[in-house]
């Protein structure tokens, strides 16, 4: 199944859920709705031509405070049939918010709890959603583009 | 301390406030059953290798559940990755499987050369090269793997013994490029040096010492009684749940999926050497408990010894060395990739090394680099295999998932 298969398939079943593609990224991707990124992706998990089994990577993007928006990017392969592709999803910077698909594929949980802890993106419905790499008591979320590191922690002096 | 001040001669005394927890308990007393009770290991315990707190609620000496603390080798990776150029952030990839460097760089380089367009233009020598060193680099991983899984669980002499041969490869490896450990060999569309004059002979004299020491390791560990009885039938991952944890490498192959990314994706110059992709069978329990992961490990050695013969001749014939030949022939001045995403992945020792780039197309440096380590994934299955387990058996479970915490905290 090729990428424009793909796309036609996600049309079929969501006729409102791609919003754009970009054909510039390795693997191609599709930009999908955020309200719907758990369907599409329960379709593409469940269908026997796509069977995208595994989740190579799921990354959050900060888009800078100028654009104003969060971005998560979802890198879907299937094994057997040996088939990559890229979901997106924008949201807006003020409310980071997007269901999470931890049910479909267990390596999404602690890639999510990756995201939450590093760029401040809930994933709404996921389980444990607790800070991952960084302390509990940390302040702030390291990768935004507009995050400025706290003056002290415990008492320690945080710059050096 | 009541007066909320700290003199210079009191340097053990602390404040309230730095006595609070920074990493709580995901289980508190409530939640227990009244015979539970939780038990914490780490983050020192040289079996969790390096700095990982496993929060383990047991019910007398049956394991109820684990919960993995990290974040104590935090180094920013990503924060780095976004502040420095290209070139820069290949000595970070170095630290993040610091006991597999080569091949953490090269996954990152040839990520940054697909960017450029430039993945095809690379000389066949540099791409050998590229292959005998990750080769060689990943023996010395396996071999600290099997070295250590050995030690966790009571065999003391392996360890001696593969530490005493992955020394030769660590040296081999410095003299090429000057490190031990982290070595910022491989460079974006090239490499630092070429081979030192004599490295080929000394890999090919190398590997013939090795066999038969490999060969040893076969009697005294993979086959030996009590190891078998420690790590068979333990810690059995399932096909499907490995799949769908995102599990990959020697512990995805260890369950029975023939799947590695050198075949699958046939990158640089692997679709030129002849190697097989062992499995785990089952043979001396289920298919993917513990022994198997140890088993696809020591066969990979071989296999991975093969590729270096390989390399070698054709690094003597083919593609010998000429007084023209120049490693950094084509190694960028400016590296400034056109405005777009990749995610480009490479086999490990470890498993899938993935990284995601968002270029701009306006500066030098990536937007968002992101690195998906083959230990943070393979880590997450551990509270899924242990749970059920005895207490003993959860560091024969840790040792076989064989993570760097280097890597799953990056």
């Amino acid at each position: 199944m090729k990428f424009e298969e793909v796309k036609n398939l996600i049309h079929k079943h969501y006729p409102t859920a791609i919003l754009s593609e970009d054909l510039s990224s390795t693997p191609y991707a599709l930009e999908i709705d955020h309200d719907l990124i758990l369907q599409v992706c329960l379709l593409l998990h469940e269908n026997e031509q796509t069977y995208f089994d595994s989740l190579s990577c799921l990354t959050g993007i900060d888009n800078a405070p100028e654009v104003n928006t969060m971005e998560v990017v979802y890198h879907l392969y299937s094994i057997p049939y040996d088939l990559h592709i890229a979901l997106k999803v924008t949201m807006e910077r003020e409310k980071p918010e997007v269901e999470s698909v931890a049910s479909i594929w267990k390596t999404a949980d602690w890639h999510e709890r990756e995201a939450y802890d590093l760029l401040g993106i809930i994933f709404r419905g996921h389980s444990d959603l607790r800070r991952i790499l960084l302390p509990a008591d940390w302040e702030g979320h390291p990768l935004r583009k507009d995050y400025v590191e706290q003056e002290l922690y415990h008492d320690i002096k945080v710059k050096y | 301390m009541d007066n909320e001040e700290m003199t210079n001669n009191s340097q053990f005394s602390t404040l309230n406030s730095q006595l609070q927890r920074s990493e709580p308990l995901k289980y508190s007393e409530s939640d227990l059953r009244t015979e539970e009770m939780i038990i914490n290991v780490g983050p020192q315990h040289p079996a969790t290798h390096g700095v990982l707190r496993l929060e383990v609620v047991t019910d007398g000496e049956v394991i109820v559940d684990v919960v993995p603390h990290l974040g104590y080798l935090h180094r920013c990776f990503e924060k780095h990755a976004e502040s420095l150029s290209y070139n820069q952030v290949i000595p970070y990839t170095d630290r993040m499987d610091y006991v597999a460097a080569m091949n953490n760089e090269w996954a990152f380089v040839m990520g940054v050369e697909k960017m450029l367009g430039i993945d095809k233009e690379i000389p066949k020598r540099i791409e050998y090269i590229r292959v005998l060193v990750s080769e060689l680099n990943r023996i010395a991983s396996h071999f600290v793997a099997l070295g250590t899984y050995g030690l966790d669980i009571g065999a003391f002499t392996p360890f001696l013994w593969m530490m005493r041969d992955r020394e030769h490869i660590i040296r081999m490896l410095e003299w090429a490029s000057g490190a031990r450990l982290l070595y910022n060999y491989i460079w974006v569309g090239g490499l630092f040096y070429d081979l030192p004059v004599g490295f080929e002979e000394q890999a090919k004299e190398f590997v013939t010492y090795l066999k038969p020491k490999l060969q040893e390791v076969e009697t005294i560990l993979v086959s030996n009684k009590i190891f078998v009885e420690r790590t068979a039938n333990v810690g059995v991952l399932d096909r499907a749940l490995a799949i769908n944890c995102g599990v990959t490498g020697p512990i995805l192959r260890g369950s029975g999926l023939r799947f590695d990314l050198r075949k699958v994706d046939g990158y640089s110059v692997y679709p030129e050497l002849e190697f097989e992709v062992p499995i785990g069978e089952g043979a001396k329990g289920r298919t993917g408990d513990c022994w198997d992961r140890t088993w696809v490990r020591y066969q990979e050695c071989w296999q991975s010894i093969r590729i270096v013969e390989q390399c070698v001749s054709k690094l003597l014939g083919e593609h010998r060395r000429t007084r023209e030949f120049d490693p950094r022939a084509i190694v960028p001045r400016k590296i400034r990739p056109k405005a777009q995403d990749l995610y480009c992945r490479a086999e490990n020792p470890k498993g899938e090394l993935g990284f995601f780039f968002r270029a701009d197309g306006r500066s030098d440096q990536p937007f968002r680099c992101k690195a998906r380590g083959p230990s943070f994934s393979n880590l997450a299955v551990l509270p899924e295999i242990s749970k059920g387990c005895l207490m003993g058996d959860l560091f024969a479970i840790v040792g076989s998932l064989d993570f760097v915490m280097g890597e799953v905290d990056r």
